[in-house]
């Protein structure tokens, strides 16, 4: 099986895999890092969003052989105690229930908050409208939005 | 109705105490019952057997406070909630309280199980008794120290006080707690004490003891404040804690190939394309041993057992997993008829103009109404089937070995999964140790065990820990389903009251069960008859979020609306009414409070604005009761352009005392978002037995642009608290409908709403 280099959270980490293994499951399986998660494989619920160069992307679509010579941050390297603007709003809001598509919920809003870092809520509609929740937290995900944006301001 | 100064234990024996060669001081204790009296307490805190007790409180030298909580979390806060109840009455400050979750106890199980909203509504008067009894326990050990009454004494945040202010903590006194005869309840009678330490013969101690008294709800210092969620901060950092994120040294992982049609068998496969993708161990069958229990009789409620065998590809990784199987070339055979959804919408309008129902609740006479009346008025009501959709897909993790089972994953029945697989393998239940982790959702599909069957079944074939995980494909087509339901509702008006009600249900499997027909408007009108009938299906179905209640809130909620229109009545002054002349009533079966829901009711009414409505916003009102909590909701929908948009939801909610607002609020948004989706949106079909949605590019779930706001509002009172998991959920699809008939004209009889519409998105 051929090995790649990937750069993840600031390390660089080599892995042994198929060319399409999606970088969901290298990240999950092979780097044990679980917090990126599987929810539909087909890019359509947002729970596996991760950043690539700084751009909230979808890692059930993105192949592995495709990814050498790419920044990619994952939410374990968000920050490194939950310390970020968008993880403490999270945790003010109380936003999860069940809580498992919360860390792509995350990783969307930080991406999106360093595109447009002063947000209307019609535009954070917007941004997080690729993400389902499935327990409907929606309320408290904009309002944590909302927040983070005011922190990372302040 | 039982009030917060009620409580059922009179005895101390639920309770047991022991020192820990730790350090520190564990309590033991039952969650719901008291226990037997024979049990034995561990003393060594790493090997907690929880053979004896369900649930345990560790309290350290330094008085920081660890509860073992078994009850399963699925998202509906239980595992912040229950503790705070304990903590309170312990009365320690809940930043130095930790909570762990346990691990399944199989021999004093009594109810572990995660669903119909009742977790809080049983733990209330046990888990407040527990801590209050480990309260008094410390203060006496403190009283005995000092050579005072313990009546002197008072405890405070961890920090008991005498006469004098001289000051002990918690953590000062554990050991000598430890030993103390377990203090009964003021006005129990005195029982021997099941002290864990029978060499402890201080009589002295016993004399001091200071009786338990649980505190007054105005003293609360946590129950009633806003408590984030215990796991937060794994959750925002990514940390495993689902089933699907658990993993040990050597775990292969395994992904099942089930028939694709219900009504299938496997007849052969050829598994060479599969074993040559890369990652792949092992092609193998199992289902014989699942097939065999499902010959024998029913093994318990929650086992749902396929009659075919199934090919399970044992790969390195999850992708090689989900790669073999598409490799897989399998021919399935019929072994049973295969369904559609128009053959069900068929078969079910002919059961609701057929004669063969059961009845399920008669008062006065329904014919004699109708025959009498000055008019009828008769609607049907139809909903889909609806697959439960957790973001974690189905999973379990099973290591069996000759000496012992390891189950580890998110189920919400861990009790009745332990002795189907045990029953399954041909085990002692003893061998079996079932761990919970937390779940990405359940919404009643992880009532049902199936999947932990078949990875315990796949480890007993390969001998090595496996991780059994489902695609979102496999969960949506082979799943368990809210069964398709057709209501027809009936009234008849003489002289403008209602003198009349008869409702019929026909479903697919399933039927309305216990107490619903009890329900509101039962008890309200004379002339009541509830008849239900039901189509045997060969597509599994189940529970789902707010059981039964989910649709017929919608059916019978519109329906009393449009009552209230031919009635030329207000909606709400006619439930008033309605409900006035349920009070006083002698029918024990009448589960609801008509006060209880006529306040609800006032209440969304006043803080929704119902009576003065702003220009262009249009709203529709209900009022339900289910699941042991009073909602009623108001929902605002306003036209832009030719689309009716929902723009907010109030909801006044009556669950007695709120122990966490912050969580409860979650749940009630969740709850009412959930309830409009899924009738707003979310449509499932059957042709040839086979599901025609398979993923979220083919299926609807509400999205973040489509939700409306969630105003809460609760009734006060220091009533015993009841569930929030399902309640606000049913009346929010018939608030909405009623709303979008006063903004188009149209009332809307069938889920999901846009069937009956312009397909184009409804937002928010």
């Amino acid at each position: 099986m051929p090995t790649y280099k990937l750069q993840i959270n600031g390390v660089s980490q080599e892995i042994e895999a198929t060319p399409d293994m999606p970088l969901l499951w290298a990240l999950r399986d092979n780097l044990d890092m679980v917090g990126t998660k599987y929810g539909c494989g087909i890019g359509q619920c947002g729970s596996c969003t991760v950043h690539v160069d700084g751009y909230a992307t979808r890692s059930c679509q993105l192949q592995v052989s495709q990814l050498e010579g790419k920044e990619i941050t994952t939410i374990e390297g968000l920050s490194q105690d939950g310390s970020h603007p968008v993880q403490q709003a999270w945790k003010e809001v109380d936003a999860p229930q069940c809580g498992y598509c919360q860390s792509g919920q995350i990783m969307t809003a930080s991406a999106f908050l360093e595109s447009n870092p002063n947000p209307s809520r019609e535009e954070i509609r917007s941004a997080m409208h690729g993400n389902i929740c499935r327990c409907a937290s929606y309320n408290r995900i904009e309002n944590a939005v909302v927040m983070a944006a005011e922190k990372k301001m302040a | 109705m039982s009030t917060i100064i009620s409580t059922k234990f009179s005895r101390r024996s639920f309770l047991r105490t022991s020192s820990l060669a730790s350090g520190g001081m564990l309590i033991g204790f039952n969650f719901f019952t008291a226990c037997k009296d024979n049990v034995k307490m561990p003393v060594d805190i790493s090997k907690l057997n929880y053979n004896d007790f369900n649930a345990f409180i560790k309290i350290s030298d330094e008085g920081m406070v660890t509860l073992f909580s078994p009850n399963p979390e699925i998202g509906q806060g239980v595992k912040t909630s229950m503790p705070m109840i304990i903590a309170e009455e312990l009365d320690v400050p809940w930043a130095n309280v930790n909570v762990v979750q346990g691990i399944l106890d199989t021999q004093n199980y009594t109810r572990q199980v995660a669903g119909g909203s009742q977790s809080i509504r049983f733990g209330w008067d046990a888990l407040r008794q527990t801590g209050a009894t480990a309260r008094q326990l410390l203060v006496n050990a403190a009283a005995a120290r000092w050579g005072v009454d313990p009546s002197e004494c008072s405890a405070k945040q961890g920090v008991i006080t005498n006469a004098k202010g001289e000051t002990l903590g918690y953590g000062d006194v554990v050991k000598e707690a430890a030993k103390l005869q377990i203090p009964t309840s003021e006005g129990a009678e005195e029982e021997e004490s099941k002290s864990e330490n029978p060499e402890f013969k201080d009589t002295k101690a016993q004399e001091v003891a200071g009786k338990v008294k649980l505190k007054d709800p105005k003293d609360y210092t946590i129950i009633g404040t806003d408590v984030g969620n215990v796991d937060i901060d794994k959750i925002i950092t990514g940390k495993p804690l689902f089933g699907l994120d658990y993993k040990v040294e050597g775990m292969v992982y395994a992904s099942v190939l089930r028939p694709p049609a219900f009504g299938q068998v496997l007849e052969s496969y050829d598994d060479g394309a599969a074993k040559a993708v890369p990652g792949v161990l092992d092609v193998i069958k199992i289902g014989e041993k699942a097939k065999a229990l499902l010959e024998k009789e029913q093994v318990n409620w929650t086992a749902i057992l396929s009659p075919s065998e199934k090919v399970v590809v044992i790969a390195e990784n999850s992708w090689a997993a989900i790669k073999g199987k598409k490799a897989l070339d399998a021919k399935w055979t019929e072994s049973s008829p295969l369904e559609s959804t128009k053959a069900h919408d068929k078969i079910l309008t002919d059961l609701l103009d057929g004669n063969e129902f059961q009845n399920m609740r008669k008062d006065g006479d329904v014919q004699k109404a109708f025959k009498e009346a000055d008019k009828i008025v008769e609607q049907t009501y139809e909903s889909p089937f609806l697959p439960h959709n957790t973001m974690e897909p189905m999973n379990f993790f099973a290591d069996v070995t000759d000496s012992k089972i390891l189950l580890v994953g998110p189920v919400q029945t861990p009790a009745d999964a332990a002795s189907t697989v045990a029953e399954l393998l041909g085990r002692n239940q003893e061998d079996i140790r079932l761990e919970m982790t937390r779940m990405g959702g359940g919404f009643g599909r992880r009532l049902y065990g199936d999947f932990v069957y078949e990875a315990a079944e796949i480890s007993d074939k390969i001998r090595r820990p496996v991780k059994m995980f489902s695609t979102r494909e496999d969960d949506m087509m082979t799943g368990v389903y809210r069964p398709a339901i057709k209501y027809r509702i009936a009234a008849s008006i003489k002289n403008g009251e209602v003198t009349g009600y008869h409702l019929k249900e026909a479903a697919v499997n399933g039927n309305m069960y216990g107490l619903i027909p009890n329900f509101f408007p039962a008890g309200a009108i004379e002339n009541y008859q509830v008849d239900v009938a039901n189509y045997k299906s060969n597509i599994t179905t189940g529970a789902w979020r707010a059981p039964y209640t989910n649709f017929l809130s919608f059916a019978e909620q519109s329906f009393l609306d449009e009552l209230a229109e031919n009635l030329d009545k207000d909606p709400v002054q006619m439930r008033l009414d309605l409900l006035e002349k349920v009070k006083g009533t002698t029918d024990d079966r009448i589960q609801y409070s008509a006060e209880r829901l006529q306040d609800v009711l006032k209440l969304a009414v006043e803080k929704s604005g119902y009576r003065n409505p702003k220009d262009g916003v249009y709203q529709g009102v209900c009022a339900y009761y289910c699941h042991n909590t009073h909602v009623a909701e108001v929902a605002d929908v306003v036209m832009e352009g030719n689309q009716p948009v929902v723009k907010k939801i109030t909801v006044a909610v009556d669950c007695g005392i709120v122990i966490n607002p912050l969580g409860a609020k979650n749940q009630i948004e969740g709850g009412a978002i959930d309830g409009i989706g899924h009738s707003m949106y979310s449509d499932f079909v059957f042709e040839n037995g086979m599901a025609t949605s398979n993923n979220y590019d083919k299926y609807r779930l509400i999205r973040m642009k489509e939700t409306p706001i969630v105003e809460t509002h609760f009734v006060k009172n220091t009533l015993s608290p009841t569930g929030l998991g399902e309640p606000a959920l049913p009346p929010a699809a018939a608030a909405v409908a009623i709303a979008m008939k006063k903004a188009t004209g149209n009332r809307i009889y069938k889920q999901p709403f846009l069937r009956n519409m312009d397909s184009k998105p409804i937002l928010g």
